[in-house]
């Protein structure tokens, strides 16, 4: 069966994840469509990074299905790369490469993973900085830069490998208030492109901004979903009313 | 430079201090030829030793139980025994058993000479210590880097060679300059299967001029200078493997 892009490119299905006795997805479904933004919200430890860990397959799953623009993630034989070319990842601590410059870091993967042309990759790391605007910053190294500049050279280094869709892991949680913006701008600026992007976030106002579709999970199941406008207004759950009660 | 031999062999004739590697143009030739001697030896195991350290490292993360066995084994076996034991046993147990060859005056002789037998000897010996010092270097990477570039869709061995590896070296320099400084130390050990490096070579001049208080101090202080200039160096790979903001 072939892929289209009238069928959801992440489709995720009765998920469940267990770290040794401890099952943190109790079986989670969602789909997402080609272009979409979804946000998933939710109190720590409700297993929100986990799941989208679980899409890259930087955590294996014990049940269910995930399924890629058709790529079957619970796979034993699942092929990595192939994967991993169509899904980029952005962390919460940034996670650079300390060693190399900012330009540096946005050239590895596609020198080292995809093996393309020198002077066409640096091409595109130069406009990538462009697109994330740090441009100055090409020969500093992450030590050099700030929170805020450290993630948009991490957004760049995904976006460099071309990946149809983005994960985005809490990207804004270690960072100073008055850098937040800098960084959801950015993500706005690739929502606006068209990516598909799935945000696990805390910040309720740009959730409500930028997502088309919001998902509160609590203790390992999604426990209600919507489009964020009836979600933030009128939410029927009792613990996702708490939960927004609380951080609202 | 004649007036300097002169000069030195009147040195001798007035006050006993007799310093036969520098007037006697045979000991001259002898003390030269055991420096060269040295220096290459030192050379040769640095680099092989080095290479040992990191292949090793590698192979210790292998997913294969064994190969990860036969390098502890290899670690454990070399570490703690002395290498004075390990030099005589690979050139009198390993090398009596391996074929002879006929020399070029019709004669037996060993595959392998002493020359040989000391460079690997002492190469697995400084070896089994530099995969320590490189795993030590290794652990301090974040799991999280590898992670962003797993996520990237590196392989196993460019997260090695291009992350984790240039970033385990700097954290693990100070411990390496130990062990090499060490290891050229070591290297008098060869005198002992009568390898003709400088002490073997001073032991010649001190046996035909019995002039033994001032070879010792003559080895001491080349000694001093010869680890004193890998030091220097050692210290300056540092100071340019040094990132902006990286380390501290």
């Amino acid at each position: 069966m072939t892929w289209t892009d009238d069928q959801p490119m992440v489709s995720v299905k009765d998920v469940r994840k267990s770290f040794g006795a401890l099952e943190v997805l109790k079986g989670v479904s969602l789909d997402v469509m080609k272009g979409e933004v979804i946000c998933i919200i939710g109190p720590s430890g409700s297993g929100k990074s986990t799941l989208i860990r679980c899409i890259n397959a930087l955590n294996d799953i014990q049940g269910g299905s995930i399924l890629v623009e058709g790529q079957e993630v619970n796979d034993p034989d699942l092929d990595k790369l192939e994967l991993r070319k169509k899904v980029g990842m952005v962390f919460q601590q940034y996670n650079l490469f300390p060693h190399k410059t900012a330009l540096e870091n946005i050239m590895m993967a596609p020198l080292l993973v995809l093996k393309d042309d020198k002077a066409a990759v640096e091409k595109l790391a130069r406009r990538l900085i462009k697109k994330v605007r740090l441009e100055g910053k090409e020969d500093s190294y992450p030590g050099e830069l700030s929170g805020g500049q450290q993630q948009r050279v991490a957004i760049a280094r995904s976006l460099a490998m071309n990946p149809d869709v983005m994960l985005f892991d809490e990207v804004t949680a270690a960072l100073d208030p008055e850098t937040v913006n800098e960084v959801l701008t950015t993500i706005k600026d690739l929502a606006k492109d068209g990516m598909t992007c799935i945000l696990v976030t805390h910040e309720m106002g740009f959730a409500r901004e930028v997502a088309d579709h919001i998902y509160f999970t609590d203790r390992g199941v999604i426990v209600e979903h919507g489009a964020p406008d009836v979600f933030f207004d009128a939410a029927k759950d009792p613990r996702t009313v708490e939960f927004l009660g609380q951080i609202l | 430079m004649e007036a300097i031999y002169e000069w030195f062999r009147l040195l001798y004739d007035n006050t006993g201090i007799n310093l036969p590697f520098i007037y006697d143009s045979y000991d001259r030739g002898r003390m030269i030829s055991g420096f060269f001697m040295t220096v290459k030896l030192s050379v040769l195991c640095l680099v092989l030793s080095v290479i040992i350290g990191m292949a090793g490292a590698w192979l210790q993360n292998s997913p294969l139980k064994w190969t990860r066995r036969i390098v502890n084994g290899y670690i454990q076996l070399f570490r703690n025994t002395p290498p004075l034991v390990q030099l005589y046993f690979f050139y009198f147990a390993i090398g009596t058993m391996l074929p002879k060859v006929t020399n070029d005056w019709g004669g037996q002789e060993p595959i392998l000479g002493g020359f040989a037998w000391a460079v690997i000897s002492l190469s697995f010996f400084a070896g089994a210590y530099n995969v320590e010092i490189f795993r030590s270097g290794l652990e301090a990477v974040p799991d999280s880097t590898v992670e962003a570039a797993e996520a990237l869709g590196f392989s196993r061995f460019h997260i090695y060679k291009d992350i984790t590896l240039p970033l385990a070296i700097r954290v693990a320099l100070p411990a390496l300059n130990n062990n090499l400084v060490n290891l050229v130390k070591t290297t008098t050990l060869a005198y002992a299967i009568a390898v003709p490096e400088m002490l073997y070579e001073a032991n010649q001049i001190w046996s035909d001029n019995v002039n033994v208080t001032e070879m010792m101090v003559f080895m001491l202080l080349v000694y001093f200078v010869l680890v004193g200039v890998l030091v220097w160096g050692m210290n300056r790979w540092e100071r340019a493997l040094k990132i902006p903001g990286f380390g501290a």
